[in-house]
């Protein structure tokens, strides 16, 4: 338990200009590494460890994807790294999305937060739900998934700050069309905390129930070391998280507003 | 039934979170005290802010994890506002450390008026820069680090010390020859080392990391065990516990109070309700009237 399992990467899927998806062979018939979506991995490339989302599950070929974006010295190592590389990976952890009863649902992804959009996407199809998808980022190829989700069933739409994509504008602006012409019993979005934000906001405007997934600097991801713990109600986005109700928000006065670095010295957005 | 006084402090019951654990925001330990514990311990602070160590800072091992976070924490004058943030009425202990008895002077004096009681962390085994274990494993800097807080502050001073000596005795002793007002034991076994088997490369990014969890219980109730018979300041018992039995153990022993970890990592801090609940019952069955009867029993069978 909870130590990192080492893997051969098995493919690498170039899924936009900056993101690419990592793929392993991974055993489901062990229920503690049973991934459920919205949950995070703790990736290891023997020089540092951060919590990346699962952005596949694919229970038919026994594979999970990892999606890495190119931001940082962390990053970019891994996007050098080739197939048949080895990386530690160590996990599932975290609470994921919930699914209840629901029925249509739309699932609003920003940037690199489409990834565990796309697994949640898939695995809600699977189980025979309508699920409806908002895919924005800054410019056109910067854009992810398009293509597997419409392959998968849903129904993609897309957003990007420049209209390079034909629609220019922000996820919440191609949020509020959609709700013109739709009826969704629930909205799951991951994203910059700014987006997120507008579409809780848009959200509670017609009622609708949202769950966000937020993340934050992580350490041991064990629930004990405590950096991951947000303002005011101590939640540990490790264990009660990344995944939350928009109620929840209530307890995470931090949210859109502040996060802690390494020391613990909150930065503001 | 529960409530104890430790160094002239009222506990409702006798447990707190450890050091360490979700203890460096005022936040994370409202909610600890809201789920039960008898009061908090911050996480170890500085004077000034440590980023720690990079990840990989913990992983698991047969019966517990070892973890080398490396003490990271915002700086006291960071702390000092999260610490008036912590509700009033939480008996609260503030876990220091320092390279040098200077340093655990300024920042124990620092937050004086805004906690209840110091605990000095002489003992983490994965330090830096010559703090933790380095000390605690000298009875003459023990010693100069206990008498120079004590000459700073006038509220109580625990010592954590670390199990990783020849003779625990010999620096309990020391520790209370400088007039330190109680003793934690104990910190994070070892250090220890966990290895991939894929690569041969050490896991965490320190290479080594203290020990915790249920397999470092049995070392933690004989270091209890031997210094309570020894010092006649209180001893606080912690490692490896993870149930009230447990914490029974520890109080036989001859622990006045418990901390409790790394069993946050399962149960949450809802482990101190759990544990208040079935500590009462277990003392209402055996006949207990009060904690004080439990303490050191095991000295006097």
């Amino acid at each position: 338990m909870h130590v990192p399992k080492v893997l051969k990467i098995k493919k690498i899927l170039t899924e936009s200009k900056s993101v690419k998806t990592f793929i392993f062979d991974w055993n489901f018939n062990d229920s503690l590494l049973k991934p459920e979506p919205g949950q995070f991995m703790m990736i290891w490339n023997f020089e540092d460890e951060k919590p990346m989302s699962i952005s596949k599950i694919d229970f038919e070929n026994n594979e999970i994807g990892i999606s890495i974006k190119n931001i940082g010295s962390f990053t970019n190592a891994l996007h050098q790294l080739n197939n048949g590389d080895k990386v530690g990976i160590r996990g599932p952890y975290g609470h994921g999305f919930e699914f209840n009863d629901f029925k249509k649902i739309l699932a609003i992804g920003g940037g690199i937060g489409m990834a565990p959009i796309a697994s949640f996407t898939e695995f809600a199809i699977k189980n025979n739900l309508d699920v409806d998808v908002i895919s924005a980022a800054t410019t056109s190829n910067e854009l992810l998934y398009e293509d597997r989700l419409n392959d998968a069933g849903a129904n993609v739409f897309t957003c990007t700050d420049d209209g390079s994509c034909g629609f220019k504008g922000f996820a919440t602006h191609r949020m509020e069309d959609l709700l013109q012409n739709n009826v969704y019993d629930l909205i799951v979005t991951c994203g910059p905390e700014i987006m997120m934000k507008g579409v809780v906001e848009l959200a509670n405007k017609h009622n609708i129930s949202v769950q966000i997934s937020m993340e934050r600097w992580m350490k041991c991801a064990l629930g004990v070391c405590g950096q991951c713990c947000v303002d005011d109600s101590g939640w540990r986005i490790c264990k009660e998280g990344p995944v939350f109700w928009a109620d929840d928000l209530n307890n995470i006065k931090e949210f859109a507003k502040y996060k802690r670095d390494s020391s613990g010295i909150r930065n503001y957005y | 039934m529960l409530n104890i006084e430790l160094c002239g402090i009222k506990l409702r019951n006798p447990t707190m979170v450890a050091a360490g654990i979700m203890g460096s925001m005022a936040s994370s330990l409202n909610w600890i005290y809201d789920s039960g514990a008898g009061a908090i311990v911050t996480k170890s602070f500085s004077k000034e802010p440590n980023k720690g160590y990079s990840n990989p800072t913990s992983v698991g091992v047969t019966g517990g994890i070892i973890n080398a976070i490396g003490l990271s924490n915002p700086g006291v004058e960071i702390i000092k506002k999260e610490l008036n943030l912590i509700k009033k009425e939480i008996p609260k202990v503030a876990s220091i450390y320092g390279a040098s008895p200077d340093d655990f002077a300024y920042t124990a004096k620092e937050v004086e008026d805004l906690v209840d009681m110091i605990e000095l962390n002489v003992s983490c085994p994965h330090a830096m820069d010559g703090c933790g274990a380095a000390i605690g494993q000298d009875p003459d800097l023990t010693f100069k680090i206990v008498r120079a807080v004590k000459n700073e502050v006038s509220i109580p001073v625990l010592v954590k010390l670390t199990p990783n000596v020849t003779s625990i005795i010999d620096i309990a002793l020391s520790a209370e020859k400088a007039e330190c007002d109680g003793i934690t034991l104990i910190n994070s076994l070892g250090p220890g080392m966990k290895i991939d088997t894929e690569t041969a490369t050490p896991i965490l990014k320190n290479k080594v990391g203290g020990m915790s969890g249920p397999a470092i219980k049995p070392i933690a109730i004989r270091c209890v065990y031997d210094v309570s018979q020894v010092v006649d300041v209180p001893v606080m018992g912690v490692g490896g516990i993870s149930d009230y039995l447990d914490v029974v153990e520890f109080l036989y022993a001859g622990a006045s109070a418990v901390q409790i970890g790394t069993a946050l990592m399962d149960k949450g801090p809802q482990i101190f309700n759990e544990i208040s609940i079935n500590l009462e019952n277990f003392m209402k069955i055996h006949d207990f009237k009060s904690i004080d009867e439990m303490v050191g029993l095991t000295h006097r069978v």
